[in-house]
């Protein structure tokens, strides 16, 4: 504990609480101005943490408080924590720009600033998840986001979000609450709620033998509980209102941020506090990998189905939970890298849609409907080219960061029996799939209007000429994934670095 | 009737008007007390028929009842596949129960190391005489640090929620079935008469149990829900123009983000000198005096007034949508 950057972790937790409830009591574009500074702070503070962190060689333990770790509270920093912390606070920054002039024109001039608080108090809770190392203050900060995600779902007052919102809320709370129930069952046999001591007792219990029922399930309670939150396949229901209808930050929030801070809770579970090699024994393991192949088979079916192109990202997002669940549970290191990898390309390319879709809904007259969309990539030409580029990255197409995903899945499906073959059928069929709406999608948008048409479609057909920074956020959108495609080597060994460090 | 005074002189005594009281002759809160009498809900039979129609779309179009018969089955089978699935759930974990270590046991897991120098250092450690104040203020204090701000986002999703504002549609017709009870009685005398003995006492119960949170059982989450209730007392009794005299949005939010600002302050030194290994300079005092225990006074004071003004917003909301 030597230097000051081991301070920034909790400088970025705090601030972002700060910020949060003073957002409250300034006005909407004060706020949001704040906002954008925070999360380029938090940025850059989490970059620099992360090269001390590598340079470093291992992890560190900050204490919040006087008191030592199993008294008092933790944070645990290393280069995952640290990369990862960097790449939501950009991405929220990317998202939120990105669908400004939307949320300008669909939430209330007096609620404006309401939106930034939700923000700011989003990002703290992400980040407090990422670096806690007690699964107490983890439960705390799932339950901050919930109701954050439930107040940007709601705050574009429409019918259709209320629904969503109301869905959320009780699918939300019943995931908080199965996976509250597994804390207590975890904590009357270990007697810990600090993951590393939790540790130590559950490989002792394993050893034993004493207490192995009460174990798996709390782990099935904890796993259940967080794949609601996540919108594994059979949980999925309130996903496509939700994503679907709210404001378009909200959607791309949602979907790139809120859902993977779930997720990265539950491979810290996985690996800190459960352990791996018991986790891929047990049979919960093999049901979540039914699990997420059947998700990303019948998300993309029932993507297939849409009409809405926001709706059909919705379900575009199930089906790659179902990726992310399928490498947790492969059973080799190798595929919670690949997982953590899909993670970040998942983020990156999904937000990038959903900005890119809602940009081609205002040059069709705010209609995401597929039939209003013709030609909607000629007349908003920025925002074609980052749906170009989002749906080639899905589908898994050399150079964009979805094919490394891919790639990684099936190089950790190797040598795992009867799993290769399910994964990589899985992954072919998938791809397929994924080909059948994405392009689906990307023709409808590039397929011309001929004059005489133009009266069956309403007559809406607008131009739009995006301002300066909605550009900036395409061209940034789209230079995130070629980076990930094409200078993947150094992040896969930084997210295997950070995979050792972290368990 | 009375045999030392005049009649009119009789009639200004207490006991004059509570004769006349009792014989039915006035009645000292009519005039005083304002009362709106609730009309009987009565609809027209074209009102009654477009309701009716407007319930058969929502079930043609929205449900498609009338033409799927699947949908019939599928709620049926939804029924019982729930309890069927509720009832696995509780057979699963009432069994997994009688797996966990026996209840009371000496030497269950929870009883290790941590939970003994919460005991036995608690006191010397933190200064509080009430260990759990101790605990969730000072060893888990970010946890609280959390909580209260779960407690303010739950505020702020209600704002954006509930919250009419003037430029909203149809903001007028809100407003005024909102303003104020439509069918109950105003200044109603009763209600007046007990708030004005109870609030007080309830104010004072309250910011007792908050300064006495670190010497015995009580603190900030406890105490504020007391003022919480006080205030909400206050409204219901005098209404919105005497409360906003002294408690309006502008003060709630002020409250609340002074609050948290504080909070997040005080811990942001403890932390930073805790992981530091800075000696800090907060005395603990002499345990059980009221200005002891460090920072935990004005940790509960901050957690006191953001629980106050969360469940008094909460009430606002509900009622009128804006303050």
């Amino acid at each position: 504990m030597s230097s000051f950057v081991c301070n920034f972790p909790f400088i970025t937790i705090l601030a972002s609480l700060f910020s949060g409830a003073a957002s409250s009591v300034i006005p909407g574009k004060w706020a949001r101005r704040w906002n954008k500074l925070l999360l380029v702070i938090i940025a850059i503070l989490s970059f620099v943490t992360m090269r001390y962190s590598w340079k470093l060689g291992t992890y560190y333990t900050y204490s919040m408080g006087h008191f030592p770790a199993p008294w008092g509270n933790e944070i645990r920093v290393g280069v995952l924590e640290t990369f990862m912390a960097m790449f939501f606070s950009l991405l929220m920054l990317l998202c939120l720009m990105g669908g400004e002039a939307e949320r300008e024109r669909e939430i209330e001039e007096s609620k404006q600033n309401l939106y930034y608080v939700l923000a700011d108090l989003l990002i703290s809770s992400l980040l407090s998840l990422i670096y806690t190392n007690d699964i107490f203050t983890a439960y705390v900060f799932v339950e901050i986001n919930t109701l954050a995600a439930c107040g940007l779902i709601m705050i574009r007052q429409y019918g259709r979000t209320m629904e969503a919102a109301t869905r959320y809320l009780i699918m939300n709370l019943l995931g908080s609450g199965l996976f509250l129930l597994g804390i207590c069952f975890l904590y009357d046999i270990t007697g810990h709620l600090l993951m590393s001591n939790m540790r130590a007792v559950v490989d002792e219990i394993v050893k034993q033998g004493t207490y192995t029922v009460p174990l798996i399930i709390s782990l099935g309670l904890m796993v259940v509980g967080l794949a609601i939150k996540t919108a594994l396949y059979p949980f999925h229901a309130w996903v496509p209102d939700a994503y679907g209808y709210s404001t378009l930050s909200s959607s791309a929030l949602l979907s790139a941020l809120v859902s993977k801070g779930y997720v990265f809770l539950l491979i810290k579970i996985i690996m800190r506090v459960i352990g791996f090699d018991f986790v891929s024994k047990t049979s919960v393991s093999n049901v979540l990998f039914i699990y997420g192949l059947i998700g990303m088979m019948m998300g993309s079916i029932n993507a297939i189905r849409q009409k809405d192109i926001r709706r059909m990202l919705a379900y575009s997002s199930v089906a790659q939970m179902g990726y992310i669940y399928m490498g947790l549970d492969l059973g080799t290191e190798v595929g919670i890298v690949a997982a953590i990898f899909h993670i970040i390309s998942h983020m990156a390319t999904k937000a990038m849609l959903f900005v890119a879709a809602g940009g081609l809904a205002a040059a069709s007259g705010d209609h995401k409907e597929f039939a209003y969309l013709r030609g909607a990539a000629y007349r908003n030409k920025m925002a074609g080219l980052a749906f170009l580029s989002g749906a080639l990255s899905m589908i898994g197409l050399p150079l964009f960061s979805g094919f490394i995903s891919k790639l990684l899945f099936a190089q950790a499906s190797m040598d795992q029996g009867y799993k290769m073959f399910f994964a990589l059928a899985a992954i072919a069929i998938s791809t397929i799939l994924n080909t059948i709406y994405f392009m689906k999608a990307v023709m409808i948008i590039y397929t011309p209007i001929y004059s005489e048409e133009k009266n069956r479609i309403g007559g809406r057909i607008i131009y739009v000429k995006d301002q300066a920074m909605k550009v900036c956020v395409f061209a940034a959108f789209i230079a995130i994934d070629l980076v990930l495609g094409l200078f993947s080597e150094p992040i896969v060994s930084l997210l295997t670095i950070g995979i050792q460090m972290f368990g | 009737m009375s045999r030392h005074l005049k009649n009119e002189e009789y009639e200004k005594t207490f006991s004059g008007k509570f004769r006349q009281w009792l014989n039915g002759e006035s009645d000292p809160f009519l005039g005083k007390v304002e009362q709106k009498s609730q009309k009987e809900q009565r609809e027209s039979r074209k009102q009654a028929r477009k309701r009716r129609q407007e319930h058969e779309t929502l079930l043609t179009e929205a449900y498609n009842l009338p033409k799927s018969r699947t949908f019939k089955l599928f709620g049926k089978a939804y029924g019982l596949a729930s309890v069927l699935f509720a009832m696995v759930l509780i057979v699963v974990l009432v069994m997994a129960v009688s797996y966990l270590p026996t209840f009371g046991e000496a030497d269950k897991p929870i009883n290790n190391e941590v939970s003994e120098r919460y005991i036995e250092k608690g006191l010397e450690e933190t200064g509080a005489v009430n260990i759990v104040t101790g605990m969730i203020l000072d060893y888990r204090a970010f946890d609280t640090l959390g909580e209260s701000h779960v407690l303010f986002l739950a505020t702020i999703a209600v704002l954006v929620l509930l919250r009419v504002d003037d430029d909203s549609p149809g903001h007028e017709i809100l407003m005024e079935q909102a303003a104020d009870r439509f069918h109950e009685p105003k200044n109603d005398i009763i209600l007046q008469t007990a708030a004005k003995f109870l609030v007080p006492i309830i104010f004072i119960f309250g910011i007792y149990v908050i300064l006495c949170g670190h010497l015995g059982p009580g603190g900030g989450f406890s105490g504020g829900a007391i003022i919480g209730a006080g205030l909400i007392l206050y409204l219901t009794a005098f209404g919105f123009n005497k409360t906003e005299r002294f408690f309006t949005a502008k003060t709630q939010k002020i409250m609340s983000v002074s609050a948290l600002g504080c909070y997040s302050l005080c811990k942001s030194y403890s932390f930073y000198t805790g992981a530091n290994h800075i000696e800090s300079i907060i005395p603990l005092g002499i345990p059980g005096t009221i200005l002891s225990s460090g920072l935990i006074l004005i940790l509960n004071i901050c957690v006191g007034v953001v629980v106050s003004a969360t469940m008094y917003t909460f009430y606002v909301m509900f009622r009128k949508g804006n303050f």
